[in-house]
């Protein structure tokens, strides 16, 4: 009991100094900014570890943060196995693969209207779709290795990118286009100086949307047949064994590498586009 | 006209590559059959028409995958454990009941953080940086837990789609409840409006195309929710089920034909969601 009344405590006393902190002229820093998020986020490990421990929540339920922090730090070559095999050879190559062709076929269809009049309801329709759902067939298709994942990664990250880099294409002004036609520049030249870089906020968005589509189809097709190693293969495998912690140590790595990934492409998006009004802020 | 028609090439290709990669990729089979029987390869006349009509094809034809779909859901009774439609109806309850839970606390949340800034500080960055997370990965546990707590059925299926659609909402409702500019909640200021008559009367209004835009994602989301969390409970009922006793059993049709239906189900929910979002938008005088 005495755990629960702690955590509790710890709480009001932790949201007060969040309230305290939010109304000071100390949240306009950037310290400030990340320091309020993270007392938040400490509360809540602690009111986790407190409540489970206090109430003795059997560990099949829920196990606490600190059984599930020592099982990230026994199991470290496993937890590094299942990651390489999910996410450097299913996600990783699934993503560039399925972003390369996305991008292509966009520059390709870009050049006829008449395709792109057709093929973006369409895209538009298929990015609503619950594509995961063709994981079993192509994990029949190609296989039980990570093949099979990068497929379904490819066709999961491939309309969104479609979709928005060819919005992007269309992004530049006439004005703009006009300039380019007055230096007589071919369509290659206005492709290369104007137009893709006037498009890369918008592909970045798609990318960008791409990297979590990745991780959860590279996962979620582990969950139809795979090798003996892997994110979603260990946390269909401990989940039928009941060793939460286990699955709770998949889950922080996927969550670390899916945020990772994101904050990457979120970096170079930044580099490339530092001109965009969105990034001077 | 000048819209349907690209549209319309685009599917007929699709559908020509469609029959033309049928009938590649089931080829191997046609040409195996031949050399046990010890006959010789088959013509390409005959070879196309043997690849059209297996019975476990490695890419079903898509006249094969219509037929399944009519046959299972026109074909036969809805309570039927082979038809569709009873498959697609547990899906979508499991979908509608977690979208609803989901999108009224996105709401809710995005109410209090608009009003309380130690709410927002600390909240709002976790929301954000929790889109980046693969939560899908977590269905098979919440699955199992929720199992071993005796709650069975329709409710975990819907607390994957619930946390699936949360977050768009809550982002999408954040943005739209500040969407309001100084000068108009200036104007309602002078006014003398309190809190209260703010946020119904200025607010909440103008929250509205941003509400709809991410509902149609949190539904599409919600979908995918109970799709997979349909796979870990062992294949017993729903769309998903239906997915995964078909890779199971190599009834490739099958998949084909619950990977339609979902494609349906996922078309009409949305469709529905933009059909509300055009009628309300009309009605408040926000239609674009």
């Amino acid at each position: 009991m005495i755990w629960v009344v702690f955590s509790l405590a710890f709480w009001v006393a932790a949201w007060a100094l969040n309230v305290r902190l939010s109304h000071s002229s100390f949240v306009k820093t950037r310290i400030g900014q990340l320091i309020v998020p993270a007392i938040f986020g400490v509360t809540l490990l602690v009111l986790w570890q407190g409540v489970v421990t206090g109430l003795q929540v059997s560990p099949v339920i829920l196990p606490p943060p600190s059984a599930i922090w020592e099982r990230i730090l026994a199991s470290g070559p496993t937890l590094w196995a299942d990651f390489q095999q999910t996410f450097m050879k299913g996600a990783l190559r699934g993503y560039a693969i399925g972003c390369g062709a996305a991008f292509l076929t966009a520059v390709a269809i870009d050049r006829f209207p008449f395709l792109q009049r057709g093929l973006l309801p369409v895209g538009n329709f298929v990015a609503a779709l619950p594509i995961v759902g063709i994981a079993p067939i192509l994990v029949m298709w190609f296989g039980f290795d990570w093949q099979s994942k990068a497929a379904v990664v490819v066709v999961m990250v491939f309309f969104p990118v479609l979709v928005n880099t060819v919005a992007g294409l269309a992004a530049s002004e006439v004005m703009q286009r006009d300039l380019m036609a007055t230096y007589s520049a071919s369509y290659w030249q206005s492709l290369f100086k104007l137009r893709l870089p006037a498009a890369m906020p918008f592909i970045f968005n798609g990318l960008k949307i791409a990297t979590t589509l990745a991780l959860i189809g590279a996962i979620v097709a582990e969950f139809f047949g795979s090798p003996i190693v892997g994110m979603g293969f260990r946390i269909t495998a401990e989940v039928g064994r009941l060793g939460l912690d286990m699955v709770w140590a998949e889950i922080a790595v996927a969550a670390l590498a899916g945020s990772a990934f994101y904050g990457l492409v979120a970096l170079i998006e930044k580099r490339v586009t530092f001109w965009h009004p969105s990034q001077r802020g | 006209m000048s819209r349907i028609l690209p549209v319309l090439a685009v599917v007929l290709a699709i559908v020509v590559l469609w029959y033309a990669a049928a009938v590649k990729m089931n080829a191997a089979w046609v040409y195996d059959q031949a050399a046990r029987a010890g006959e010789p390869a088959p013509a390409f006349s005959q070879l196309v028409r043997l690849t059209m009509n297996q019975d476990r094809p490695v890419l079903p034809a898509p006249h094969q995958v219509i037929t399944e779909l009519a046959n299972s859901t026109l074909g036969m009774k809805i309570s039927s454990k082979r038809s569709l439609v009873y498959h697609g109806w547990i899906t979508i309850s499991a979908t509608l009941l977690g979208f609803a839970m989901g999108t009224g606390l996105g709401i809710l949340l995005a109410v209090g953080i608009i009003h309380n800034r130690a709410m927002d500080m600390s909240v709002m960055p976790w929301a954000i940086a929790s889109q980046t997370i693969p939560i899908l990965a977590i269905a098979p546990m919440i699955i199992v837990v929720m199992n071993s707590l005796g709650v069975q059925g329709l409710i975990p299926k819907a607390i994957i789609s619930a946390f699936l659609s949360f977050f768009p909402v809550l982002v999408g409702m954040v943005k739209g409840l500040r969407s309001p500019d100084q000068m108009q909640l200036d104007l309602l200021s002078t006014y003398n409006a309190n809190g209260a008559q703010v946020f119904w009367g200025l607010r909440l209004p103008a929250s509205m195309p941003y509400l709809f835009t991410s509902l149609k994602v949190g539904i599409a989301a919600s979908l995918v929710g109970a799709i997979v969390g349909e796979m870990p409970t062992g294949a017993v009922a729903g769309l998903g089920a239906r997915l995964l006793s078909g890779s199971y059993y190599g009834q490739t049709v099958q998949i084909w034909a619950a990977l339609f239906a979902a494609a349906l189900v996922a078309a009409s929910l949305v469709g529905i969601v933009g059909i509300i979002e055009r009628r309300t938008l009309k009605r408040m005088g926000m239609a674009r």
